[in-house]
């Protein structure tokens, strides 16, 4: 699903990602981990292509990112669903509208949005706070709708950006069984992380990045010291 | 359908939270079309005037001397009739000439009567084919004897057209220059609205939204900008040319013997100028004001 073949990255001196190869399976469940600037935001940004490869292929779904068009990025980024650490929400769109607003993008008409958006909803159990604004919903609920609008439009791979990271141990779980039901439907899950409880605990594949380069790359577990300083992440965010 | 509406609903709101900016880039562009607008009336009736005296072009006067008599008339007649390039002849004699005068003159004719004695002599009208025959039959005809003097227009004609070209000239160069300010000022208007929605925007990218889809609300709303600008100053324009004609036509129609043209008559012209100016101005300033945005 996602294959990197020898990418590189640079921004002037400094090494995003250096001669990274690396092959995600449809249907993994993988955690990238490894302490701030090593280079998970690079990996992210140039699945999505927001910033473009210095050498290297990549390669998600049929898409060849490193060789499509700028015009061809909304139909590529269609295929991917996005999920935050901070939710971005539009705070003045209800959940509800928070939720279409991915299918207006895609041109649904607005039957069809009437029927799926409950439906998903429901499925992430908040189908009682569609007509409530993001700000008046707890951390949890609003990372929960932000899951919502990631796969209302059956994306083939789902990132996920520390979407734990905001959230007590107890929302955080509620969210990785959601995110592990989603993993069984087949959607290919990425997950950006620096909670090794839950990484422990979830027994995936996982992908360790350190100043640019993949060091480590196999099952279970999390492989840091909790302690150890990120700079970001749940154990250091305020 | 859907898109369209909208399109124009996100337009409206963000214009509404934005007012202050909005109204400002509004009264801008406004001012500026209005200026447009007087070059474009001025122009207009100055290409009238020349169509006027266009008509003309192709006629010599040939004014006759007091004492000519009938018979000698009849002879300078028959030897312009001869002349190369001479299409027609036609006597007028002074009486005529007055009408003729009186007619041109309108509703100031009346004061014509008060001249007493007949001031106009007899002439011939000389219809031409072209603008050499024209310049032959004047210095010829100039020669004949019981000649007074000759008339025709091509000096006046010439003035003018250049009077016009030059006008058009620097009416188009002004019109670029305002037109590049107008976009600048739309562009940084709506620049503001884009700012204030920069994390939406952001997120519409990482959604999958075109670039289109994006830019549909603020391409709308610059084009509600340049039409609201472009009806004010299509209305001003027309307000104020009204109260011109209404003050001054009279006095151009007895100087000039032409008269303005009507506000009425311009209504329509003006309007689509202007309409497809401002939406020309809103779109592009529009455009303008996300390029960087859309850039991932």
């Amino acid at each position: 699903m996602i294959t990197f073949t020898n990418v590189t990255k640079k921004y002037g001196e400094n090494i995003g990602l250096e001669n990274a190869s690396v092959s995600i399976a449809k249907g993994d469940f993988v955690f990238l981990v490894g302490p701030s600037g090593a280079g998970k935001s690079t990996f992210i940004k140039l699945i999505l292509k927001e910033i473009n490869a210095d050498s290297g292929r990549i390669k998600v779904g049929d898409y060849v990112v490193t060789d499509i068009s700028n015009r061809l990025i909304p139909q590529h980024r269609r295929k991917i669903g996005m999920v935050f650490q901070d939710f971005r929400l539009l705070p003045k769109k209800t959940v509800f509208e928070n939720v279409a607003f991915a299918m207006e993008i895609m041109h649904k008409s607005r039957r069809q949005i009437r029927k799926r958006v409950p439906q998903v909803l429901s499925l992430m159990g908040i189908e009682d706070k569609a007509k409530r604004y993001p700000q008046e919903l707890s951390a949890g609920e609003q990372q929960r709708v932000a899951i919502a609008r990631a796969i209302i439009n059956n994306p083939k791979v789902l990132i996920a950006d520390e979407p734990t990271g905001n959230l007590d141990p107890e929302t955080a779980k509620g969210i990785m069984d959601l995110l592990d039901e989603i993993n069984q439907t087949g959607t290919t899950i990425v997950m950006v992380t620096h909670a090794k409880d839950i990484v422990d605990r979830m027994n995936k594949r996982v992908i360790a990045i350190e100043d640019g380069h993949i060091v480590r790359d196999d099952y279970g577990q999390y492989g840091y010291d909790e302690g150890l300083d990120f700079g970001e992440g749940v154990f250091t965010d305020v | 359908m859907f898109r369209l509406f909208y399109n124009i609903k996100q337009a409206v709101l963000q214009l509404i939270r934005n007012k202050g900016m909005a109204v400002a880039s509004i009264f801008a562009i406004s001012a500026m079309m209005l200026i447009l607008g007087l070059f474009f009336v001025i122009s207009v009736n100055i290409n009238l005037f020349t169509e006027i005296i266009k008509q003309d072009y192709d006629t010599v006067e040939v004014y006759l001397e007091e004492a000519t008599t009938a018979a000698k008339t009849k002879s300078i007649i028959e030897s312009i009739k001869h002349m190369n390039g001479v299409s027609s002849v036609e006597f007028r004699n002074k009486d005529q000439a007055l009408k003729v005068l009186k007619r041109r003159w309108g509703e100031s004719g009346y004061l014509l009567d008060s001249l007493g004695e007949n001031p106009l002599p007899n002439s011939i009208l000389v219809k031409v084919e072209n603008l050499n025959a024209a310049n032959r039959v004047n210095v010829a005809a100039n020669k004949i004897d019981g000649v007074e003097s000759t008339k025709y227009y091509k000096e006046t004609v010439d003035k003018l057209t250049k009077v016009t070209n030059f006008l058009s000239i620097s009416a188009i160069i002004i019109m670029l220059f305002l037109i590049i300010v107008s976009v600048v000022v739309v562009s940084n208007t709506i620049k503001l609205t884009v700012f204030a929605r920069a994390k939406e925007i952001s997120i519409m990218k990482y959604v999958g939204a075109t670039n289109w889809f994006v830019r549909g609300p603020f391409f709308v709303e610059g084009i509600i900008i340049g039409l609201i600008a472009s009806g004010m100053s299509a209305g001003l324009t027309y307000v104020l040319y009204d109260r011109i004609v209404d003050a001054i036509g009279m006095k151009v129609m007895t100087i000039l013997s032409s008269p303005l043209v009507p506000a009425t008559y311009l209504a329509s012209n003006l309007i689509i100028i202007f309409a497809s100016m401002g939406v020309g101005i809103g779109a592009v300033g529009s455009i303008i004001s996300m390029r960087k945005f859309l850039d991932k």
